[in-house]
């Protein structure tokens, strides 16, 4: 138990699980029926659930999804890509204008979030063959279609904002009658396990892993480094496609400037304050899941508290900048000291036998 | 504290979870004396070093210094310095683009007003009084190796130091380089200063030092008068059991010619893009053979072309007589072909990973992306590796980076092992690692032998590939220019050779 508590102690999980702890308690101390969650009736006469947990959650989805491939892009490669906003844009793109010439029905639906996908893949593969195939930096990499993409996805809707509505993609967006909880929760939870999956019964994890710490030598233990880092582009080009198809969903349009705006950076800081490594190697894709709710957490938080909208950024920065920096190894490591000098007390009065000392540790 | 003891470290005990990396471990060092710090890597050289300059602390034990009435505790590295204690490492810490004078004088003291002018004067004299071949004003990148070591231990000792800590200082110098240093250290101990000596180097040990203090596991085995201490008998201290078995060694090498057999291994004109001239090649079955020449003559590249490290442009190959294509690492371990590499931090280990995904890595990649070995299986490989060579972590789960050398070192080695080889290619299995885990090694190569497994065996040290191979490729230039056999293998042929003196008898 004792082991259990200091592995744990030592994990990644540590910080980001005690933030999110914190505005949990904070939010609770401001307002005591905070996460109170209540069942209600909506417009269209379903019984579902409300209330800031399930806003947080919810609101959550499309970024935690995201997060996801950003962890494997940037553990396989070490370097982050940027275009993932773009990208979705494309996605969103080409799944509204599917719907626009078809007859909305679930086999529309779809067909069209799979071209969105085959798009978004695509475009991972270019992506992921600068990188892997042309060693280029993923952020200059990306840096192209980051450019590029809300043009891009500007041309394909003929610089309008069309917008699509049907019953069936409201309820992909927020409700399924009958179940009281919103969707893209479910898509998130339904993708997590997904990846869960992948992971528990592929080796993506140790080839992604191997690939990110030493690629030289990945390599001459039979890994194809190139094809690990295309393929956690092109995961991430899945992410991209089920975000940007959620989001559309959910606003039921398609305008390309303002989709999933700046998600990217919002991706790469989930990654971040989830205790994993910019620079790549391990990873933990709990932790990365775990960043994405504490940002959208804060965002809600700072909105509850009347924070004008356009200074929500700033406050966020702040929270940010402790977060990372308290799991920065070097307070990590002041802290670990910390706890030996105010637990381990007892271990001072044995200082004249050794022996006992040592085999106490 | 007699009054020519400069430093004494008495009971020092250091315990990491899992491991006690000091028991009670002594040392004491005396004015004007070179002290010798042997022992395998992981016997605890390092961590009584880092313990002496505060890197880690120590759990319990006392310190004592020369100057200083009362035990001691060092907190930093830079409380070390102010005590008197200097480290110089391997790998040198000073900043090449700076000058000589600089790295002398930065980080010491008041930068507000920097007198350049005094301070290269200081400088000069410094060089001037400790015999250093090299100028004030010049930048450090352009001076050799061994200068660029001095310019830290002279950096180290106009700091008042009373001890001087040198960590493996000779392992990147040349011959000429290495009697440089030594006499720059003689120098250092007839002015007084106690120095701390620490090299895998047996020779350099006998020519310089005047006592030695080996540990063995985390525990002190002795001090002991250079001249009252023989190699063998260091060596016998180091590993702590009777050493026979190096010249046991010697007899049993399996002479294995059988040339009607079928080659387990064949290559026609194998060449790479790493720029290998075409060869030719083959190995039999339980067969140890050698690839040697100078460093950068082409045995390392021979070595990755086979295993298709490198891109392969040109030639046939033939596993056990059925033709195949070799072309990137994948294909050769498919066909029983495993590869330990010369660079083991930059090609073999996987730092961030544990021991037991190492361990795993490559018989995993072979048994497929969709078909991962359970937790359970993994853990009963790597356990039985790690108890099989012996490799010291604290457990299966401990990053491989954490290692020592030696140990990490047998990682790779059971890594490969457990995809069951045909053919197991190292290259420089020994270097940088401690002579016992040379030993076992050595001994594992002929066991593998004895059991029908094939070995490629490169090392640097001659003798250590006499003592193991049955065939050695000589090689010069990137071409292979003699092959020798029985007792064609001697130092002199080899020598010449590779000189391109004696007949070519390949």
């Amino acid at each position: 138990m004792a082991k259990g508590l200091n592995k744990f102690a030592r994990s990644q999980l540590v910080v980001p699980l005690l933030a999110l702890f914190l505005l949990i308690v904070y939010n609770l101390i401001r307002d005591i029926g905070f996460f109170s969650i209540s069942i209600i009736t909506n417009n269209d006469g379903d019984t579902v659930l409300s209330g800031n947990l399930i806003s947080i959650i919810n609101g959550a989805s499309e970024l935690a999804i995201l997060a996801i491939g950003m962890t494997l892009v940037t553990a396989s490669s070490r370097g982050q890509d940027i275009s993932v906003g773009a990208a979705a844009a494309i996605a969103g793109s080409i799944f509204v204008n599917v719907l626009r010439g078809n007859q909305i029905t679930i086999t529309t639906i779809l067909f069209a979030f799979l071209a969105s996908c085959i798009v978004a893949i695509l475009f991972g593969v270019f992506n992921g063959t600068l990188v892997a195939a042309f060693k280029i930096q993923p952020m200059i990499a990306t840096l192209i279609l980051f450019s590029a993409g809300r043009s891009i996805a500007y041309w394909i809707n003929g610089g309008a904002t069309p917008t699509v509505s049907s019953p069936l993609l409201e309820a992909i967006g927020g409700f399924i009658p009958g179940i009281p909880i919103p969707t893209p929760i479910l898509i998130m939870i339904l993708f997590g396990v997904l990846i869960w999956l992948v992971l528990k019964f592929t080796n993506l994890g140790l080839y992604t892993q191997a690939v990110g710490i030493n690629e030289k030598s990945a390599r001459l233990n039979g890994i194809n480094a190139a094809w690990i880092k295309l393929l956690s582009f092109m995961i991430l080009g899945v992410c991209v496609a089920i975000a940007g198809c959620v989001n559309v969903c959910r606003i039921g349009l398609i305008n390309h400037e303002s989709l999933l705006i700046d998600i990217e950076m919002d991706a790469i800081l989930a990654v971040a304050i989830g205790g994993n490594s910019l620079g790549g190697g391990k990873f933990s894709l709990a932790g990365s899941v775990i960043g994405a709710f504490i940002i959208q957490a804060l965002t809600i938080t700072l909105y509850a508290m009347k924070v004008p909208s356009t200074a929500v950024k700033a406050y966020k920065a702040i929270v940010i900048i402790a977060i990372v920096v308290i799991s920065s190894p070097i307070v990590k490591e002041y802290a670990l000291k910390l706890r030996d000098k105010l637990f381990k007390k007892p271990a001072k009065i044995t200082e004249n036998s050794p022996e006992s000392f040592s085999d106490g540790v | 504290m007699q009054n020519d003891i400069v430093l004494s470290m008495r009971k020092i005990c250091k315990a990491f979870p899992g491991v006690r990396a000091l028991q009670n471990v002594d040392f004491t060092l005396r004015n004007g004396e070179i002290h010798a710090l042997m022992g395998e890597n992981g016997a605890g050289k390092s961590t009584l070093i880092k313990v002496l300059t505060g890197v880690f602390p120590k759990d319990s034990g006392q310190i004592h210094i020369a100057g200083i009435n009362r035990e001691i505790t060092v907190k930093s590295p830079q409380e070390a310095q102010n005590l008197g204690i200097s480290t110089v490492y391997q790998e040198i810490t000073l900043c090449p683009n700076l000058t000589v004078a600089e790295n002398i004088f930065i980080g010491r003291g008041n930068y507000r007003f920097v007198n350049w002018r005094s301070m290269e004067k200081r400088t000069t004299e410094i060089l001037a009084k400790l015999n250093i071949p090299a100028r004030a004003s010049q930048q450090l990148a352009t001076c050799s190796l061994a200068v660029q070591q001095m310019v830290a231990i002279a950096r180290a000792v106009d700091m008042d130091c009373k001890v001087l800590i040198l960590d493996e200082p000779t392992s990147s110098l040349d011959e000429h380089e290495v009697a440089k240093l030594f006499s720059l250290m003689r120098e250092l101990k007839s002015r007084g200063v106690g120095i701390i000596f620490i090299t895998h180097f047996l020779e350099q040990v006998y020519e310089v030092c005047d006592r030695i203090t080996v540990l063995r596991n985390g525990e002190f085995v002795g001090e002991y008068e250079i001249k009252d201490l023989p190699r063998v008998q260091l060596i016998s201290k180091m590993l702590g059991k009777e050493l026979d078995d190096i010249s046991a060694l010697q007899n049993r090498k399996a002479s294995q010619a059988g040339s009607d057999a079928t080659p387990v291994y064949e290559a026609f004109g194998l060449s790479s893009a790493e720029g290998t001239k075409a060869f030719d090649f083959k190995i039999y079955k339980g067969e140890v053979n050698g690839f040697t020449g100078l460093l950068g003559s082409g045995r390392s590249e021979s070595v990755r072309t086979i295993f298709g490290a490198d891109k392969v442009t040109g030639g046939r190959v033939r596993v056990s007589g059925k033709n195949v294509k070799i072309r990137k690492p994948k294909d050769a371990m498919k066909h029983g072909i495993g590869y330990l590499p010369e660079d083991r931090k930059q090609d073999g280990i996987i730092e961030d990973l544990s021991v037991r995904e190492n361990i795993i890595l490559a018989l995993q990649v072979m048994k497929g992306f969709f078909r991962p070995f359970s937790r359970t299986e993994a853990e009963a490989f790597a356990d039985k590796y790690i108890k099989l060579l012996g490799i010291k972590t604290a457990s299966s789960d401990t990053p491989v980076r954490q290692l020592s050398g030696g140990n990490q070192q047998k990682a790779i080695l059971a890594r490969w092992l457990l995809t069951n080889p045909k053919y197991l290619i190292l290259d420089e299995p020994t270097r940088g690692i401690d002579v016992g885990t040379k030993v076992e090694i050595q001994k594992l190569v002929l066991k593998l032998a004895e059991d029908g497994v094939s070995v490629t065996f490169i090392s640097s040290e001659i003798e250590e590939m006499l003592r193991t191979c049955s065939r050695l490729i000589v090689m010069r230039d990137r071409n292979i220019v003699g092959e020798l056999r029985d007792e064609d293998m001697t130092q002199a042929k080899i020598m010449h050779t590779i000189a391109g003196e004696a007949a070519q008898n390949g």
